[in-house]
């Protein structure tokens, strides 16, 4: 039998080494993805054109793709996500029914596995509504995919802002809708800013409901109503076919784009997120 | 002359009778004590004289509130009558803006369009409440940087922008130091020639120093209500006695 003494310094042992794990196997896999790619990244690599036969590898196309389909989805599922939001915490009863149904419906829609959210974007959004593959056929399947996220980090924002500033707002005479547009929603706007960031890194990483909706032709879309090409998706048709050594090099070079991406949405939301603290006490 | 009028009101959250049967005269131009121990009423009393209850879930009023002749539970438009019913909360309250956006967001609320006019305003008020010295080459920088002191009386400008008749004032001074709470009273002592004044207050140092009325409540009755020196040198009812002398309370 350990004593005391011993089985704290166990239990101390394990959560350090815990700890050292989860930091470890981070580094780890940024080191062999950056070690493996970033040596192939070049300017020509980022701003180059693809083709399928393999004398032009450049990731261009998609990086356009990606930008359309982050900004698509965002300007459809920022907007209904933050106005529901704003219902859900201002409007509406708190525990009423409507609430329970919302809470429950964008509970759901966060649970249901992507690729789900694929098959129904590709019947319904490509197929029903005939927009083909498409970028807008795409964004409006991920709006669907990061309304939740979008609707919750939003809700805890506003719900974050002290009554103080409502009873505040009220006291002067001011209408509700004044008081949320100039007080509330600029008190929680990092909060927000934070969600939609969350949001973004959703849209780049996900990859089998984008292609199953937007599909995946190497060109510049030139307009909404086009197929693009994702990086992520990108990376998942390299990985499909990995016979040469350049093939492997490209893999991992368009890896390295994508985890250079999210680590600076990370870095941002930490940003915003120490200057919210700072502000607010 | 009474600027607000009382008569007979019972308020109710849900189950809980948190004020019975009161009946009372605010004087215009005066300031008018609201005391007694917590959980009294005299808090709820006050957000009933600007309709802030109207935002807590399962209230009932009854009796009725006239505000010069007229009822202010048969109007409509409640942001009228909180423009000229302005409310100074215990806590202060910046908004995290300017100093001077805080302000001037009353009159933007409005619709306000005019910058003169609303720097204008902003001027005024802020020396009404005394803070203009302090602050004007600051008028910028963000209100949370003031002093516990210095942002109750952003609160009250903020208030007086609004140009009110009269202003409530919930325990606006318990969480400041004495010092701070002396230039509060002495800024309330100047604002009773244009405004007629509402303060709830647990300190009856503070009462006997700036009311001109007292008003004692006890579990949500008003026990008794008169001039500030009978409250305190002669109270009638026993009840009143005990806590203005601290034997409880």
């Amino acid at each position: 039998m350990l004593n005391r003494t011993q089985q704290d310094k166990v239990l101390l042992g394990a959560i350090w080494a815990s700890a050292s794990i989860t930091i470890l196997f981070l580094l780890w896999v940024m080191w062999h993805i950056l070690s493996n790619g970033l040596s192939h990244v070049s300017w020509e690599f980022i701003t180059g054109a693809y083709t399928r036969i393999g004398e032009a590898s450049g990731i261009w196309a998609m990086i356009v793709s990606t930008v359309y389909m982050v900004g698509l989805s965002l300007s459809i599922a920022a907007p209904i996500g933050i106005m529901t939001a704003i219902y859900l915490t201002e409007y509406a009863k708190p525990g009423s029914k409507i609430v329970k149904v919302i809470r429950f419906c964008t509970e759901s829609l966060a649970g249901i596995p992507s690729i789900v959210y694929g098959l129904f974007g590709m019947t319904f959004f490509v197929t029903t509504l005939g927009l083909g593959f498409s970028i807008l056929a795409g964004s409006l399947t991920l709006s669907m995919l990061i309304l939740p996220v979008i609707i919750r980090t939003t809700e805890e924002a506003l719900m974050a802002v002290p009554i103080s500033y409502r009873e505040g707002g009220y006291a002067l005479g001011a209408t509700k809708i004044y008081t949320i547009w100039r007080l509330i929603l600029p008190s929680a706007m990092p909060g927000i800013i934070t969600s939609i960031i969350l949001s973004i890194g959703r849209v780049i990483g996900e990859s089998a409901p984008v292609f199953l909706t937007a599909g995946m032709v190497t060109q510049i879309p030139e307009s909404v109503l086009e197929s693009g090409r994702t990086l992520t998706v990108h990376l998942y048709k390299l990985t499909q076919e990995l016979f040469t050594q350049s093939e492997w090099d490209q893999a991992y070079a368009t890896a390295t784009i994508l985890i250079v991406l999210v680590l600076a949405l990370n870095l941002a939301t930490k940003i915003i997120t120490n200057r919210y603290n700072k502000v607010s006490h | 002359m009474n600027k607000l009028t009382i008569n007979n009101l019972d308020l109710f959250y849900g189950e809980n009778h948190a004020l019975k049967d009161i009946s009372l005269n605010i004087p215009n131009r005066k300031v008018t004590a609201l005391i007694g121990p917590s959980g009294c009423g005299k808090s709820t009393l006050l957000r009933t004289l600007n309709r802030m209850n109207d935002l807590v879930e399962n209230v009932k009023i009854t009796g009725d509130v006239h505000f010069d002749g007229e009822d202010i539970y048969q109007q409509s438009d409640v942001k009228a009558l909180r423009k000229r019913v302005g409310m100074v909360f215990q806590k202060a309250n910046p908004f995290p803006m300017s100093i001077f956006e805080n302000v001037a967001f009353g009159l933007k609320a409005q619709g306000v369009k005019s910058t003169e006019e609303i720097k204008a305003v902003v001027e005024e008020s802020l020396r009404s409440a005394a803070l203009w010295d302090e602050v004007k080459d600051r008028l910028d920088s963000d209100a949370f940087g003031l002093s516990g002191g210095q942002q109750q009386r952003l609160c009250i400008a903020r208030a007086i922008a609004m140009e009110p008749e009269v202003i409530l004032m919930d325990e606006p001074t318990s969480a400041l130091d004495p010092i701070a709470t002396h230039k509060i009273e002495e800024l309330m002592d100047e604002l009773r020639k244009k405004f007629t004044i509402v303060i709830v207050t647990h300190s009856m140092n503070q009462a006997k120093r700036i009311a001109d009325k007292t008003a004692f409540f006890w579990m949500g009755e008003l026990v008794e209500h008169g001039e500030t020196d009978q409250i305190f040198n002669n109270p009638i009812d026993t009840r009143t006695q005990g806590y203005v002398s601290g034997e409880f309370g």
